[in-house]
C-alpha cells in the first residue's frame, strides 16, 4: 500500500534538500535557509506520525465528546519546536550579520575562522 | 525601499493601511491568547501575532514613533516578566501539591473561565514570546541603523 | 489524500528553488513558500493550532531573513557551490532516502498511529484540566516542563542575539 509510506518519503526528500544546501553552498545566508528547510521537515515528520485516518482536530466541541481524534502529543511538542526554530534562526542571522560586518562577505571559503 | 524625503518609515499608502489595521491585529492576538484553552491558538501564536503588530508599526512608521508607544527597555523587561510570571504560576502549584499542579478550580467546560491555571499560563507565555521575538527583531534591525550612522 | 501530495510536492519544488536560485532575495521568498505550504499541510493533517503558529512564525522568519539579505549591497551575489560538498550532499541525500524507505517499513503506517499515552490524554483531559483544547491542556498542564524548557531556550536565544548585536564593547576590525 503506497499510501502508508509515501508521505514519509516526501518528507525525508524535503529534509535532504535542506542538508544538501548546508553541505554544498558557499553563501552563509543560503546555508541558513537550508537549516530552516531541514527544521520544517522535522516538524512535518512529527505531525505526519500523529495523523489518524478519519480523525478530527484534538479540540473538544460541545455535543460531540466521543469523536475519533488525531494524536495530540506530537502536536504539543511541535508547537514549542516551531517557536524555538524561529529563535535559533534569528540567532544564526545575528551571527551571520556580525561575520559580514567583520569580513565584508558571506562567502564561507573566505571567512578564515570558519574553516575546519 | 521607497522612502519619503526626511520622514521615517514607508509611503503614505502603507502608513494609512497600517493605521487602520494595526489595532485589529493587536486585538486579534489578545483574542487568540484569551481563547487559547477553548479553540486553536494559545500563548505561542497569540504572542507572535502581538509581536507582529508592533513589527508592522515599526516597519511602517519607523523607530521613533514605535518607541513612543513601547520603550526599548520595556521590551526586554517584559520578556523577563513573562518568564517570572510563568515560573510563579508553576511555583503556586505547590498549594495543590507540586510543581506545575493546576491549583485553581476547573470551572465549567467550554466557558471562558475554565481550565484552572491554563489561561494564566497562556497569558504569561504570550508576554514572554511576544516580547522575546519583538526584542530580537529590534536588535537585528537597530544593528543596521547604528552602522549607517557611524559611516 | 491527493491534496496532501500536491502541497508536499510544491514544498519540495520551493525548497529546490530556494537552494538553487541565483538571487538571494528570491531564495528567501521561496523559503516563505515552503513555510506557508507547511502551514496548509498542518491544516490538512487536522492540526489547526500548529497551522496558526506556523503561519505567523513564518511571516516573522521571512521578515528577519529579508533584513539579513538586504543588509549590504553585495550580499545578494551568487557565490556558487563547492564541488566536493555538492557530491557529498547528493550522496548523503541518496543514502538518507534509501535508509528512510527501509526504515519506514517498520514505522506504524501513515494514518494509524500507536497513541499509547495519548489515549489517556484524550479520554481524561476534560475531566483533569477543564480545558476544551487538548493540545493546550498537554503543553500547559500534563507536560508543562516542556514549555518551561522552551521558555529557557527562547530566553537564551534572545540573550544571545542581544549579546551578538550589542554596540558597546565590540573591538574594532583592525585589532585582534
Amino acid at each position: 500500500m503506497i499510501h502508508s509510506w509515501l508521505p514519509y518519503v516526501l518528507c525525508i526528500l524535503l529534509f535532504c534538500v535542506g542538508v544538501y544546501a548546508v553541505l554544498s553552498k558557499k553563501n552563509l545566508i543560503r546555508i541558513i535557509l537550508g537549516i530552516v528547510i531541514a527544521d520544517y521537515a522535522v516538524n512535518l515528520f512529527l505531525i505526519l506520525l500523529c495523523w489518524k485516518k478519519g480523525g478530527e482536530a484534538p479540540i473538544l466541541q460541545p455535543g460531540a465528546m466521543e469523536q475519533v481524534m488525531v494524536d495530540p502529543l506530537p502536536q504539543a511538542l511541535v508547537l514549542t519546536s516551531i517557536v524555538i526554530g524561529l529563535a535559533t534562526t534569528a540567532f544564526l542571522v545575528a551571527i551571520a550579520m556580525r561575520l559580514h560586518e567583520r569580513y565584508g562577505t558571506y562567502d564561507i571559503t573566505r571567512i578564515r575562522e570558519l574553516r575546519g | 525601499m521607497a522612502r519619503n524625503d526626511g520622514e521615517a518609515g514607508m509611503t503614505l499608502v502603507v502608513k494609512t493601511v497600517t493605521r487602520l489595521t494595526v489595532g485589529l491585529i493587536f486585538l486579534y492576538g489578545i483574542y487568540i491568547v484569551l481563547n487559547g484553552h477553548l479553540s486553536p491558538g494559545g500563548g505561542f501564536a497569540g504572542g507572535v501575532i502581538i509581536a507582529l503588530s508592533f513589527i508592522n508599526l515599526f516597519l511602517a512608521f519607523g523607530a521613533k514613533k514605535t518607541f513612543e508607544i513601547i520603550r526599548k527597555d520595556a521590551v526586554t523587561a517584559l520578556e523577563s516578566v513573562g518568564a517570572v510570571l510563568f515560573l510563579g504560576i508553576a511555583l503556586l502549584g505547590f498549594i495543590d501539591g507540586g510543581f506545575f499542579s493546576n491549583f485553581l478550580p476547573q470551572g465549567e467546560l467550554f466557558s471562558l473561565v475554565s481550565g484552572g491555571a491554563i489561561p494564566l499560563s497562556n497569558i504569561a507565555i504570550c508576554i514572554k514570546v511576544g516580547a522575546g521575538i519583538f526584542g530580537m527583531f529590534l536588535a537585528l534591525v537597530a544593528f543596521r541603523g547604528s552602522e549607517r550612522e557611524g559611516k | 489524500m491527493i491534496e496532501l501530495y500536491i502541497v508536499m510536492a510544491l514544498m519540495i519544488a520551493g525548497a529546490l528553488a530556494a537552494v538553487e536560485m541565483r538571487n538571494l532575495l528570491s531564495a528567501v521568498i521561496a523559503v516563505g513558500v515552503v513555510g506557508l505550504g507547511l502551514s496548509i499541510v498542518f491544516l490538512l493533517l487536522k492540526a489547526p493550532e500548529i497551522a496558526l503558529t506556523q503561519l505567523v512564525v513564518e511571516i516573522v522568519a521571512v521578515i528577519i531573513l529579508i533584513r539579513a539579505t538586504l543588509t549590504l549591497e553585495d550580499s545578494g551575489e551568487w557565490l556558487g557551490s563547492r564541488p566536493l560538498g555538492s557530491l557529498l550532499g547528493a550522496l548523503f541525500a541518496a543514502l538518507t532516502v534509501w535508509v528512510g524507505i527501509v526504515a519506514f517499513k517498520s514505522l506504524p503506517a501513515f494514518g494509524d498511529p500507536l497513541m499509547l499515552v495519548s489515549q489517556r490524554y484524550l479520554a481524561d483531559a476534560a475531566a483533569d484540566t477543564g480545558a476544551a483544547n487538548i493540545v493546550a491542556a498537554i503543553i500547559l498542564d500534563y507536560r508543562a516542563y516542556d514549555t518551561l524548557g522552551e521558555a529557557t531556550v527562547l530566553f537564551t536565544a534572545v540573550v544571545g542575539v542581544l549579546t551578538v548585536m550589542r554596540r558597546k564593547g565590540v573591538k574594532d576590525h583592525g585589532e585582534k
